[in-house]
């Protein structure tokens, strides 16, 4: 009956889900393209033969294509999916300008791959996760503006007038990006595919770490965090832990991430006391993640068995600890004492990868899984075994992945930092490379496996929609009968 | 240090366009009934999942879902 009623309903009675598969399937490519990207250069660090003598397939331009890959692209994709999603079904009601949604799309893969083919190239503004040069900036701009449109004209035509948390979260990714963006990357054009920063020196810097470390905060944690909030009690299938507390969460994470920045510059040219106000924001940075951690992880007290039997549930979970972890190593790598040890080496490496591929990684795979046989007309991927897989696959690929830089991190610091009583250093730099050659060899297998899972999840996708259809959902009653 | 000139007008904008935006939510009524929104989008979006299969809704007449519904 309610079928019929929707098949027989004019567009405007169905929610938008258009982009939302685009954005969802292409996130799964892209993330099989960045992490392949990863996997290569962690080989060309192993065995620098591996460069080939190629200059556009040398490590200096892979890195920076890989980090876009996964985080803009893979990330991207993700948010943009899920935000449209999570938005429509929170707010009963379809997305505000469809088309420009679409329009976001193309624009959003237009600027992946003109990013795929500057970088190997050597273009670059060399400003790290913002290497773009400046006609790119100006696409991500346009399409970042459109997407603020849409999301906020979606939240402004709402049927439902409580604004579900995960909007507070996206909304805030959406607003402070677009800030973020435009200020770090002012820039004077010198030449189609050439610029200056509008800044330079310890300016620059700063410039670029506030929007390096904010671009953590709100890309990598605001924006996941909304996803974290409607898919894990989706998935769950019970409520928020403490709804109260992922309030509470929200408004303290987005006053205090903002002027953490300043810890990506410890012992350098900036002054001193902005040295310290970062490292004590970052501090203070440890109660909210740990208070959205535990409330997202308790939101299964009283049903932790559906851990067990279900595959999904545990990508979303660990990712959870994994983020616990992130955010608690983080504001310990903040204090200067510590940076002073790890600052440069390869713990900063595993760091952000805890929490690239632990956190980043496996809510957005979690949420995939949830989302994608939805957009189909199904409910569950086409093999739940190989979700299971997939996770294992991943999970060990992060522990390989981890403690092989902490070891090569602390290693190296203390090497660096060690000195004869004359005075002179006890280690040349070279020994310091020689000696974390058997942790790159481990990482390289950590990447390997995490790889692989994410091949599993490609070929798992494809066979979901193969025998899936994309069936226009119906917006609920509930709203159209009482609007 | 000219970039905190610019980083730090801009951070305290965003901090008072933040306490702005939390109090219209506040004042304006987002926060009132806080355990019900937690469990609203179990409730609402049940019939979506399975295209309208499943008929697990609509919820009975006087369900807490209408008395937040915008009009």
């Amino acid at each position: 009956m309610a079928r019929s009623a929707a098949m027989a309903a004019p567009a405007e009675s169905m929610y938008s889900d258009q982009a939302i598969r685009l954005f969802a399937l292409a996130a799964v490519l892209w993330g099989v393209v960045g992490m392949l990207v990863g996997v290569i250069i962690a080989a060309q660090l192993t065995w620098p033969e591996l460069n080939f003598g190629i200059p556009y397939i040398s490590y200096g331009r892979l890195r920076p294509l890989h980090t876009n890959a996964v985080i803009f692209a893979f990330g991207g994709c993700t948010l943009f999916a899920t935000s449209y999603h999570v938005v429509q079904r929170t707010c009963q009601t379809r997305l505000f300008a469809p088309k420009l949604a679409l329009f976001t799309f193309i624009g959003w893969q237009v600027v992946i791959l003109a990013a795929a083919i500057s970088l190997p190239m050597g273009y670059t503004q060399g400003k790290e996760y913002a290497e773009l040069e400046w006609p790119i900036d100006l696409l991500i701009a346009v399409v970042w503006v459109s997407y603020a449109i849409v999301f906020f004209g979606t939240v402004g035509t709402r049927k439902i007038r409580h604004i579900y948390v995960a909007n507070w979260f996206f909304g805030a990714f959406i607003l402070a990006v677009a800030v973020l963006h435009i200020v770090n990357s002012a820039a004077i054009p010198a030449g189609l595919w050439k610029s200056y920063s509008a800044y330079s020196g310890v300016q620059d810097a700063m410039i670029q770490w506030w929007y390096g470390h904010n671009a953590v905060g709100f890309f990598l944690t605001a924006g996941f965090l909304g996803i974290m909030y409607y898919y894990i009690p989706k998935q769950a299938e019970r409520p928020v832990y403490s709804y109260r507390l992922s309030i509470v969460h929200f408004w303290a994470l987005i006053f205090t991430y903002m002027w953490a920045g300043p810890h990506h510059l410890h012992y350098t040219a900036l002054p001193d006391w902005a040295q310290s106000i970062g490292m004590i924001f970052s501090l203070v940075l440890l109660a909210p993640s740990w208070g959205g951690m535990i409330n997202g992880i308790m939101t299964l007290s009283g049903a932790w068995h559906k851990l067990r039997d279900d595959p999904i549930l545990k990508f979303l979970i660990v990712s959870l600890s994994f983020y616990g972890m992130s955010t608690f190593e983080g504001p310990m790598m903040s204090i200067k004492t510590v940076n002073a040890l790890s600052h440069y080496t390869d713990w900063t490496i595993g760091h952000v990868h805890s929490g690239a591929l632990g956190w980043v990684g496996m809510i957005s795979m979690g949420a995939l899984y949830h989302l994608i046989p939805r957009m189909y007309g199904k409910t569950a991927m086409h093999s739940t075994k190989a979700i299971e897989t997939h996770f294992w696959l991943a999970t060990l690929g992060i522990v390989l992945y981890i403690a092989a830089m902490w070891i090569a991190g602390v290693m190296q610091g203390l090497m660096w930092r060690a000195v004869n009583p004359d005075g002179t250093l006890v280690y040349t730099f070279v020994e310091s490379v020689k000696a974390t050659f058997p942790y790159y060899v481990v990482r390289l297998l950590g990447g390997v496996l995490y790889f692989s899972g994410m091949l599993i999840m490609a070929w798992n996708v494809v066979m979901t929609v193969r025998t899936g259809q994309a069936v226009p959902a119906p917006i609920p009653h509930v709203a159209a009968a009482h609007a | 240090m000219e970039s905190l000139y610019l980083l730090i007008p801009l951070s305290v904008g965003l901090v008072l366009l933040i306490l702005g935006v939390f109090g219209w939510a506040l004042y304006g009524g987002q926060f009132d009934d806080l355990e019900r929104e937690g469990e609203r989008i179990l409730q609402a979006d049940s019939v979506r999942l399975d295209n309208g299969q499943g008929q697990q809704q609509p919820p009975p007449e006087e369900s807490p879902e209408q008395v937040n519904v915008r009009d």
